[in-house]
């Protein structure tokens, strides 16, 4: 059981990280914070494609390095993930900007309260 | 000229650059580039729609082989979404001229949601088809926030957020299937998900992910709350086009990981499969009508409208017979010509007498004629009236429902159209049947975008009065479509 659960950590890690971002996703009140939640949620996919990779004892994917290889798939896969999470948040943090102009507040409450006046 | 498929995707990123560029020499000159590639883009459609209805077309991106490299698979059903959305970027296009956000940057985003969907509609491999999920909720994003005021901004990041959820889930399915099998070509996938095992764990989890991801995508109760904001929000002709497309295309995109990549026999492995489905469906119809019902303005209104009809269609993923799936496709189309055409006519509406609420809409009959026609030729197409799309949809997927002796299901769908009913009975009697009253409150029901335009263009009239024609010619055209479309379901199947 002890074994397991060393061997499979990053698996372990990886489903924490994902909780945790959406616990803060949801519960935090403030714009900014839910983008980091939003992100550090998409930290936790982006280790278990990592982890999926990894071949014990394995070398690296260069052809100078003996066999066995690690499987160089994911890290592309999520090259490209990472990439598409970078653009999400740019555009979350400009619509954060423009909300913080019309309301002067990053908190969903007071936001509310005052589109509700409008 | 084998390489349409890629072209298909690359002319549309060409184009949002060049409307980009543009506007850097000139404000204002996005409308013409965008015009030109929308065109040029039912051309390249058509000619795809053409062939791929005989045979599936297929293109092996740079060279790397099937199951290694990405794959373009363009078969009926694909060419159909592409095809549509091609023709309905185009339409509501011509609408946005006058109507809609004239900057550069407008139009340059709109080609590259144009892309995003071309992509997801044509691609034969999950991770791309993730990366085409992206491109198309970014630029979502940034369309639905080209609204004024920080009501668009707030719809926007709330979209925002709960699609990157929807997406994040559909990335992390990918994942499961990935280390269950090592591929990722959905062909590939098929078979390898096959010899892993329908009853692993590990499987069932990958199509939990994958379906939930694209409920959220959908907005299938009780993961729609973006939507109905996200739709209000935007301005009228940006409402128009994602709710004819965007849902559309991840309910497509729901079909081919169902059936393409999980299989039918993956469904009659797993009841709980099925169920999953059937509950989305059951759920997604009966409160997206109740809802609709309760709703005073009426993007809003036609948001929720759009929740329930999406029930429909996972109501004939459920069901995975041909009838129930050709009804699916049939509805998809028709509901996008149809939803599509009411939000421009609402928008119409709203220009040239400020309605924006059902209340607004008393006796429209006697000051728009042209408006309140269209608006409700439009709802009793939605609602079913025969010979309209909206019919021939509902039908094919009933008809299936019962085919496959699935009652409570073809309870449920035969009730939909009386639920729809509820809702647009509102306000054809508010329309028709009910004097004007005093003017509308116009100060507080205009919003300040209104202002600053110049009324109805010929474009915004035609457009609308284009969709209401095409919601009944479709109607007759439906059958005839759905015998051409036999071939591809057969091989979903």
């Amino acid at each position: 059981m002890i074994d397991l659960l060393a061997s499979r950590g990053y698996f372990l890690v990886a489903f924490l990280l994902m909780g945790v971002g959406t616990y803060m996703l949801i519960g935090s009140p403030n714009l900014i914070k839910k983008v980091i939640g939003m992100n550090v949620f998409q930290t936790g996919i982006f280790l278990f494609f990592i982890t999926s990779a990894f071949v014990e004892g394995a070398s690296p994917p260069l052809l100078s390095a003996p066999a066995p290889y690690v499987s160089p798939l994911p890290h592309v896969l999520i090259l490209t993930a990472i990439v598409v999470g970078v653009s999400l948040t740019a555009v979350a943090l400009g619509l954060i900007v423009r909300i913080y102009d019309e309301y002067g507040s990053l908190r969903e409450g007071e936001i509310r309260e005052v589109a509700a006046d409008e | 000229m084998s390489s349409l498929p890629a072209l298909l995707v690359a002319l549309p990123l060409l184009g949002s650059t060049l409307a980009f560029l543009a506007g850097l020499l000139r404000r204002q000159s996005g409308w013409p580039v965008a015009l030109v590639t929308a065109a040029l883009q039912v051309v390249g459609a058509g000619v795809l729609a053409s062939r791929a209805f005989d045979s599936t077309v297929s293109y092996v991106v740079g060279g790397f082989t099937a199951p290694f490299g990405i794959e373009l698979v363009v078969d009926g059903l694909s060419a159909t979404m592409a095809l549509l959305v091609a023709v309905v970027s185009l339409a509501v296009l011509a609408y946005s001229r006058v109507a809609g956000p004239r900057s550069n940057a407008f139009y340059a985003v709109y080609l590259l949601l144009v892309a995003g969907l071309t992509g997801m509609s044509i691609t034969g491999d999950v991770f791309n088809m993730y990366v085409f999920l992206e491109i198309t909720g970014l630029a979502a994003y940034a369309l639905v926030a080209s609204g004024e005021g920080g009501r668009s901004a707030r719809a926007a990041l709330k979209y925002l957020i709960v699609g990157t959820v929807g997406a994040s889930l559909f990335l992390l399915g990918i994942g499961y299937a990935f280390v269950a099998t090592g591929t990722l070509n959905m062909a590939d996938l098929s078979t390898q998900l096959a010899a892993v095992g329908y009853t692993e764990p590990l499987v069932q989890a990958a199509f939990a992910l994958l379906v939930v991801g694209l409920f959220v995508k959908v907005a299938v109760f009780p993961l729609h709350a973006w939507q109905p904001d996200a739709y209000a929000g935007a301005p009228d002709s940006v409402s128009a086009l994602i709710s004819a497309l965007v849902s559309t295309v991840a309910a497509y995109a729901l079909i081919r990981i169902v059936f393409t990549v999980f299989t039918v026999e993956f469904l009659q492995a797993n009841p709980a499969a099925r169920s999953l489905l059937v509950a989305g469906a059951v759920v997604s119809i009966v409160f997206g009508s109740v809802l609709a019902v309760s709703q005073s303005e009426i993007k809003k209104m036609l948001a929720y409208s759009s929740v329930s009809q999406f029930g429909l269609i996972v109501g004939a993923a459920a069901v995975a017979n041909e009838t129930a799936l050709i009804g699916a496709t049939v509805h998809l189309v028709g509901h996008a010509v149809m939803k599509g055409g009411l939000f421009l006519t609402a928008g119409l509406i709203a220009t040239a007498t400020g309605a924006r609420t059902v209340d607004d809409y008393e006796g429209l009959i006697q000051r728009l004629p042209l408006g309140a026609g269209t608006f409700g030729l439009l709802a009793l197409a939605m609602v079913g009236v025969p010979p309209a799309v909206g019919f021939v949809g509902k039908w094919y997927i009933a008809l299936g429902a019962v085919e496959a002796s699935a009652w409570p299901l073809a309870v449920v769908i035969l009730l939909s159209t009386l639920l729809t009913l509820a809702y647009f009975a509102r306000i054809l009697e508010r329309m028709f049947f009910r004097d004007a009253g005093e003017e509308p409150r116009s100060p507080t029901s205009r919003t300040a975008s209104d202002a600053d335009r110049d009324g109805v263009s010929l474009g915004m009239a035609g457009v609308v009065v284009a969709a209401a024609i095409a919601a009944v010619v479709l109607g007759t055209l439906a059958f005839e479509y759905g015998q051409l479309l036999e071939p591809t379901v057969e091989a979903l199947l």
